[in-house]
């Protein structure tokens, strides 16, 4: 076997990216928090905190093992090992072939993406959810959808000469995900769909008027997560190279197009370009480019980023329909915009700009692709669904999954944190110390 | 002419608004408001520090009616609102002299 050599540039960048996706959580907390209101913020903003805590020891414990460990050659998880990471200390990744950084390097870029999947699922649920039913439904959900999905999408197995053990299903059959437009948005928007049907509507939806209470928050949000998702999705590559300069260059500009193309659709409709639409577009776009970021050509970003932006602008729409109460559009916006994604790498995708992609319909590779990534999103969505249902009808049936409806409407930041996040009066809380 | 005024536990307000409204009534004002009662406030322990919560959030809610509808209203308003636990509020009515519509300058019960 031939000596690897580190390759410290190649090791900075992911490194960087790490701590750059890792920031996306915290902005995701801005994002919703500043969608709610003022009652519920620091609520909505701990579920993504708590979430930062529970993913990261689990995921020391057992989580990057049973993604990502390759012993049990399983195409349907990694392996079973309460390792702690301990044994990996000093080996470099493997993932489809050698990558000249440490598995340990690998294992924390991965851990931002298992951190930041759940905590997008809980714009669904905002206002209304038991803080403790949560935690637990985080660390759950995480160990029966998260990491065997993520081991079927990104997990392309331990390769050593021409022998692939361990490979994910998904992967092996040809799914092109680069950064987790099934395993990560698809999967949370799915789940989010499943929460927002057990947990019901909020009181008062559709009565009063359940307004964002800081837009400048939900910008800061959407900034920070634009600013993390060049490592989501560059940092993707695992190298310093001309893919990453690819992914980060078609991130840049899907994310621009779907601002244009979320703001047009408004401006056209309802005569106001709004602020919220304004951070919805980025955050669609970034959405729907995450799949095919390193496969297609930076003007086809651009296209995928525009209907991403007007495909999410209109989907949002439909929860009044349904009478579905997504609070936060995490269906309309990662659900659709994965959706969206993934299956434009079916029609996008071409070798021109990646060796290792695959020609989509429009350079003449025909069906293949698309039925590819058709399979992806519809086994992830269906999987993710219906796991994510059972498991919130087990907790509502035992620990209850909402806090009480005077709770609810007094503010679920007293009543689950006794904090608020705003003290603007002396006798706001009337305590005294 | 009459000042209903009530405080309420903020979560019983929707409530109360709604059968106000399917009784007829032509107008309100609410604000929110701390207080407490009999009940006294309770403490609370926040980061190792204990400390005594005596004023507790409420809504206020006024309303101004007709001498013969005050005692209908104040019925609909402690059914609605009421709950049995403590801490539910009070409502008490008070004799008004005047009252002007500032648009029109109507006075007394036309300008309810």
């Amino acid at each position: 076997m031939e000596e690897i050599v580190l390759n410290s540039g190649d090791t900075a960048w992911v490194l960087g990216s790490t701590a750059l996706v890792f920031l996306m959580t915290p902005g995701l907390a801005f994002f919703y928090g500043g969608m709610v209101r003022t009652k519920s913020v620091l609520n909505m903003m701990m579920m993504s905190f708590v979430t930062i805590g529970i993913v990261s020891v689990v995921w020391v414990i057992y989580g990057f093992e049973l993604a990502f460990g390759y012993k049990a050659d399983s195409p349907w998880y990694g392996n079973i090992s309460f390792s702690g990471l301990g044994g990996v200390v000093n080996d470099f990744t493997n993932n489809g072939g050698f990558y000249p950084i440490p598995v340990l390097v690998f294992a924390a870029f991965q851990l931002m993406f298992a951190i930041i999947t759940p905590a997008l699922i809980s714009g669904a649920i905002a206002d209304r959810t038991k803080f403790t039913a949560w935690a637990v439904f985080v660390a759950i959900w995480s160990t029966i959808v998260y990491f065997p999905v993520a081991h079927w999408v990104f997990a392309f197995g331990n390769k050593v000469g021409d022998t692939v053990t361990g490979a994910g299903f998904l992967a092996s059959k040809g799914l092109e995900d680069f950064a987790g437009g099934t395993a990560v948005h698809i999967n949370a928007g799915a789940a989010g769909l499943a929460l927002a049907i057990v947990l019901g509507k909020r009181v008062g939806w559709r009565k009063e008027a359940m307004r964002p209470h800081s837009l400048p928050l939900v910008l800061l949000g959407s900034g920070l997560l634009w600013f993390g998702w060049f490592g989501f999705n560059a940092g993707s590559a695992l190298a310093a190279n001309g893919v990453a300069g690819l992914a980060f260059m078609n991130t840049q500009v899907a994310t621009a197009g779907a601002v244009c193309g979320w703001l047009l659709v408004e401006k056209i409709r309802n005569g106001h370009p709004t602020t919220l639409g304004a951070a919805s577009g980025a955050v669609a776009g970034l959405v729907a480019i995450t799949p095919g970021c390193a496969f297609v050509a930076p003007w086809a970003a651009v296209v995928i980023g525009l209907f991403a932006g007007v495909f999410c602008a209109l989907a949002v729409g439909l929860k009044y329909r349904f009478g579905l109460d997504d609070s936060l559009d995490v269906v309309g916006v990662h659900l659709v915009g994965g959706i969206w994604g993934s299956l434009a790498v079916g029609f996008f995708g071409t070798q021109v700009v990646n060796s290792v992609g695959v020609d989509g319909l429009f350079y003449g590779g025909g069906l293949d692709l698309l039925g590819k990534q058709a399979l992806g999103v519809g086994v992830v969505a269906l999987y993710s669904f219906v796991v994510t249902l059972i498991l919130g009808f087990i907790i509502e049936k035992t620990i209850g999954f909402r806090v009480k409806a005077e709770d609810e409407v007094d503010g679920i930041d007293l009543s689950e944190h006794a904090e608020s996040a705003y003290e603007l009066s002396s006798s706001s809380r009337g305590g005294s110390f | 002419m009459k000042l209903i005024t009530a405080i309420l536990k903020p979560f019983k307000l929707e409530d109360v608004k709604n059968a106000l409204q399917a009784a007829g009534v032509t107008g309100m004002t609410v604000s929110e408001a701390s207080g407490f009662g009999r009940q006294m406030g309770h403490t609370e322990i926040y980061r190792g520090a204990e400390y005594t919560v005596d004023l507790v959030p409420k809504v206020r809610l006024e309303l101004l009616v007709d001498d013969e509808q005050a005692e209908s209203f104040v019925d609909v308003i402690v059914k609605a609102a009421s709950t049995g636990s403590i801490g539910d509020g009070k409502v008490w009515t008070t004799s008004v002299d005047q009252v002007i519509r500032v648009r029109t300058g109507e006075r007394g019960s036309e300008a309810i």
